[in-house]
């Protein structure tokens, strides 16, 4: 790759007319056209890389930016909020001083291509992210979802993420609270791999990616720079995939888990020891967006040695050095008399460190090679004035016919008998299978502080052990209902989040979100992004839960086939003491079970419509967002006063789903009474939203009741805590042994 | 006086910081051993904790047992100091030679995460007094290389002599040899065990059992006479 002579500024300035493989970096004609109108002469090499990567779709957002600035513009008034939208990830005000940083990114395409790796480094990323705030990581989340469950590829590609998860974040001391695993023939040679992280500080330990203070010392520390994951953001992450063109495998990264966990312990000890004036981690973009992200971000410019970083091959030209993706590395800002000790912090830990330049008082981003000039830029034009592409949009032609084939209007079950076949054959389905032969691949209980994991409706961890503050996080997401409704989609997505954080007894206080796209070129994509946007933009107004941060991923389609528009939504919230939260799990015998909410006759994207009947048409469920938050406000309230022993929320699968998940986590049955005005299947398999159902201890029975009346809330006495079966009364019985082999045997069947 | 136990850090332990909260709990002041550091900061006990140290890259424990550290604790262990190994300080233990056998990989090849049920086979030892033989318990166990293998002669040796100290009930959750899921040595001052005992000593947390405040306990009654 090396060029003789070395392509130094100076000798592009003398060689204008010299091609360079700017389509092959992944640039649009005009994107290389802009950058000579940028610099005022061709790029040399070294900067092409770093535009190439830094203005590709995966770092620049550039054609979901006129979307997302909704998230910022309808942002409701949060007293929480302590770091909004453009750093590393949110943070959020948990109260005695704590702030906690979250966020979710996607690892999609890399995990198709190499699943071990890709998830692996999925893990990764995300955990430097939080580092990168101040905070020491508490937990993970992933959210995944690949093709149907019987595919010969899903055998492929799952047990590898699975791995790739376990093995990175189980090496890293990370209790694995959370996420879904959700299959659908719509994501088959696109899963998506999603991966959530929370870290933990005080306030005055937040840290930013900035560098300023001129001579000051930017320090290259973590593994040493390798040639993986050259281009994967320009190359991997923003073009779709197809089979005539090589594989793409060595744009995958590799990862080491152990160099992470040496990168936290000693990333914390600087923190501790406030020798840090600014910090990022390199991921997508490697140094090119380490740099000028941190140049772009500070008072002054900076200065770079390209020869001082530490190499795992000599061979790499400076190009590759810039675009490298190598992962557990992390560059500092330090001021010149704490270099010493941030060295020695470095050494103690085993962790390389070298520094690489120093903050200058220019505005310039230079970077030099073997003595020449090979990167003189303004920053800024590489990290933050990107293409923005203003990409046309449409409803696609087929939406109204999809939403006119409507699922209600499918057969339903007209004996009791093929009621309980339907629900037998539902729970057993692998999207409602129970997921532990997944989850017990994952360590939950490393750091001794996770409260509640997967499967409760969301993942808790105390952060304080003296007052028993905790936060608690959940995911979701429903492709099915973002197909029929965009906007309803990604508004159903949030509700479910908000609730299920609510349902554990946790106040919802702030959103992350992953938006799983196909191509932003394909107009019917690009409405549906709008709309998602719109809605989840909307709806956290509404719920005055802001967006802190998040993930755009696009492209995610196999030829002119798309994937269904899949907004993940990461919801936070926050509980005084964590003695107090709610789990799924029925408790005791002869409690009172009640359904709150109302159900309606909703089966459109339902898991019924589609386990029984492989339909996808109609509408989704009904979004009613002030019906949410007055349930998370009863939920919130009858936890912290002692009134519910057990909770879960109701979605997909719809109410017996949730009693039966209730019932084999607490190894104790339940008997239902259909309510008057419900019937059977309805009441069972119905997905409205906004609904929960409770188990009651008697003694508290009147006191709910009250509260609910006295706020509005409709309740409905559903049944009773008993036995050894989940029975409907007058439908039928099934047995809890029945049940389970049903419910737990699914996933291992397939993939064990 | 409490009694002071120390908790080594490798790089790569994960579980050092839960440890010593656990040993807070049951009454004992924790103190943070380095494994850079021959000095043991004259603790009553060691204990070795959970984690990937040196990422398990090499075999489980293979890198760490040569760490300065251990050269005092094997030479202490020798002379009576109790030391008690959880997960990989259970490897560690092995690959130094304070308990025989050897751990191997998972026989179903998959990281497992769950609440174990324990049988207490041996509640002679310094860690393990606070139970009663026979007893029942459910602590967590999470691993990748947990299955116990040794040769035969030294099976029926560990068998004969009473020194498995915890088998698994019910499920044997990796392929170890006489489902042993923790052993103790000749003097019973050395036990290792793959289950993490760490992380059931709280109500709210982990399992929401606190079966696991038995070692805790029982190393503390043993040095203080409490």
């Amino acid at each position: 790759m090396s060029r003789t002579p070395l392509d130094t500024v100076e000798h592009a300035t003398a060689t204008p007319d010299v091609e360079l493989p700017w389509a092959e970096l992944g640039l649009k004609k005009d994107e290389y056209e802009r950058v000579v109108e940028i610099l005022g002469r061709r790029p040399t090499g070294a900067e092409l890389a770093m535009y190439s990567v830094m203005w590709s779709e995966h770092c620049s957002y550039k054609s979901s930016k006129v979307h997302l600035r909704q998230f910022g513009e309808k942002a409701p008034q949060s007293d929480a909020l302590l770091v909004g939208i453009g750093e590393n990830a949110g943070v959020v005000d948990v109260g005695h001083g704590y702030a906690v940083t979250f966020k979710v990114e996607s690892h999609n395409h890399p995990s198709y291509v190499e699943p071990y790796q890709g998830a692996a480094t999925g893990v990764g990323g995300i955990v430097r992210d939080i580092i990168a705030m101040g905070a020491r990581p508490v937990a993970v989340v992933d959210p995944l979802r690949f093709g149907a469950a019987d595919h010969p590829d899903t055998k492929r590609v799952l047990p590898g993420v699975v791995a790739g998860i376990g093995g990175y974040g189980n090496c890293l001391g990370l209790p694995n609270i959370g996420g879904e695993v959700v299959f659908d023939s719509c994501y088959q040679g696109n899963p998506l791999v999603n991966a959530g992280a929370i870290g933990v500080m005080r306030h005055e330990d937040i840290h930013l990616a900035k560098a300023s203070g001129a001579g000051n010392k930017v320090i290259l520390y973590g593994a040493r720079t390798g040639g993986d994951g050259i281009g994967g953001a320009s190359i991997l992450a923003s073009e779709t995939f197809d089979d005539a063109k090589p594989s793409k495998r060595p744009a995958v990264q590799v990862g080491d888990p152990f160099q992470e966990k040496l990168l936290i312990e000693c990333t914390l000890e600087a923190f501790k020891e406030k020798l840090v004036v600014g910090i990022q981690d390199l991921g997508a973009a490697g140094l090119s967006c380490a740099t000028s992200e941190l140049a772009s971000n500070g008072s002054g410019g900076m200065r770079v040695t390209l020869d001082d970083v530490p190499l795992r091959d000599s061979t790499l030209s400076p190009e590759e050095i810039l675009m490298s993706e190598s992962q557990e590395r992390m560059c500092a800002v330090v001021e010149p008399d704490k270099v010493d000790r941030f060295l020695e912090i470095c050494e103690k830990w085993d962790v390389i460190a070298t520094v690489i330049g120093e903050v200058t008082d220019g505005d310039r981003l230079e970077i030099y090679w073997h003595g020449g000039k090979i990167v003189d830029v303004d920053p800024r034009t590489v990290a933050h004035d990107g293409p923005v592409y203003e990409r046309p949009y449409a409803r696609p032609s087929w939406q109204d016919e999809l939403q006119a084939d409507d699922a209600n209007k499918l057969p339903r079950p007209e004996t009791s008998e093929e009621l309980k076949d339907q629900v037998l054959k539902l729970v057993a389905s692998p999207n409602q299978a129970s997921k532990a032969w997944i989850t017990s691949q994952y360590d939950h209980f490393v750091q001794g502080n996770t409260v509640l994991a997967q499967p409760e409706d969301s993942g808790m961890i105390r952060v304080d052990e003296e007052t028993g503050l905790g936060v608690a996080i959940a995911t979701d997401g429903n492709g099915r209902y973002a197909k029929l409704d965009p906007y309803a989609g990604a508004q159903l997505a949030l509700a479910e989040a908000y609730r299920n954080v609510a349902t554990t007894g946790a106040k919802p206080l702030a959103v992350s979100d992953c938006l799983n796209f196909g191509s932003p070129e394909d107009p019917a994509v690009m409405w549906q992004f709008a709309e998602a946007v719109r809605g989840l933009a909307d709806a956290c107004q509404q719920l005055g839960t802001p967006v802190t941060g998040g993930n755009v991923s696009l492209y995610n389609q196999t030829g002119e086939v798309a994937i269904h528009p899949t907004p993940v939504v990461a919801v936070l919230g926050v509980i005084d003491d964590v003695a107090r939260r709610t789990p799924v799990a029925f408790q005791e015998e002869g409690q009172l079970l009640y359904l709150l909410g109302d159900t309606h006759e909703e089966f459109g994207g339902s898991a019924w419509s589609q386990v029984i009947h492989d339909h996808l048409g109609g509408l989704p469920p009904q979004v009613d967002l002030e019906r949410e938050r007055l349930l998370a406000e009863i939920l919130i309230s009858a936890s912290r006063d002692g009134m519910i022993d057990s909770a879960h929320d109701l979605s997909d699968g719809g109410l017996i789903q949730a009693v039966v998940e209730s019932a084999l986590l607490g190894g104790k049955g339940a008997r239902l009474v259909v309510p008057d005005g419900l019937d059977a299947f309805t009441f069972l398999l119905s997905e409205s939203a906004g609904r929960a159902v409770v188990a009651v201890p008697r003694s508290e029975e009147v006191r709910f009741n009250d509260m609910c009346g006295a706020r509005g809330l409709p309740v409905t006495r559903i049944g009773v805590v008993d036995g050894d079966s989940v029975e409907v009364q007058g439908e039928f019985a099934l047995s809890l042994d029945e049940l389970r082999t049903a419910h737990e045997g699914t996933i291992p069947a397939l993939l064990a | 006086m409490t009694a002071r136990i120390g908790v080594v850090t490798f790089p790569g332990s994960l579980d050092d910081r839960d440890t010593q909260r656990a040993i807070r709990l049951a009454g004992a002041e924790p103190v943070a051993l380095w494994h850079k550091d021959k000095d043991l900061k004259q603790v009553d006990a060691v204990v070795l904790p959970g984690g990937f140290s040196y990422g398990d890259y090499l075999r489980a424990g293979a890198i760490s047992r040569f760490s300065p550290v251990m050269e005092t604790v094997v030479e202490q262990a020798k002379a009576g100091l109790p030391v008690l190994g959880i997960c990989n300080g259970f490897q560690v233990l092995t690959e130094a030679h304070l308990l025989p056998g050897a751990m191997l990989g998972n026989d179903h090849l998959h990281f497992i995460c769950r609440d174990q049920k324990l049988r207490v086979e041996n509640a002679t030892t310094s860690w393990t007094s606070d139970y009663s033989e026979g007893q029942e318990i459910h602590i967590p166990l999470k691993n990748m290389d947990g299955r116990y293998v040794a040769d035969q002669y030294t099976l029926d040796k560990l068998e004969a002599e009473g020194r498995v100290a915890f088998r698994y009930v019910d499920f044997n959750p990796n392929g170890s040899l006489n489902d042993i899921a923790g052993i103790t040595n000749e003097a019973g001052n050395v036990v290792g065990l793959m289950p993490h005992p760490e992380h059931a000593v709280e109500p709210l947390v982990g399992t929401g059992r606190t079966d696991g405040l038995p070692f805790f306990t029982s190393i503390l009654k043993k040095l203080v006479g409490a």
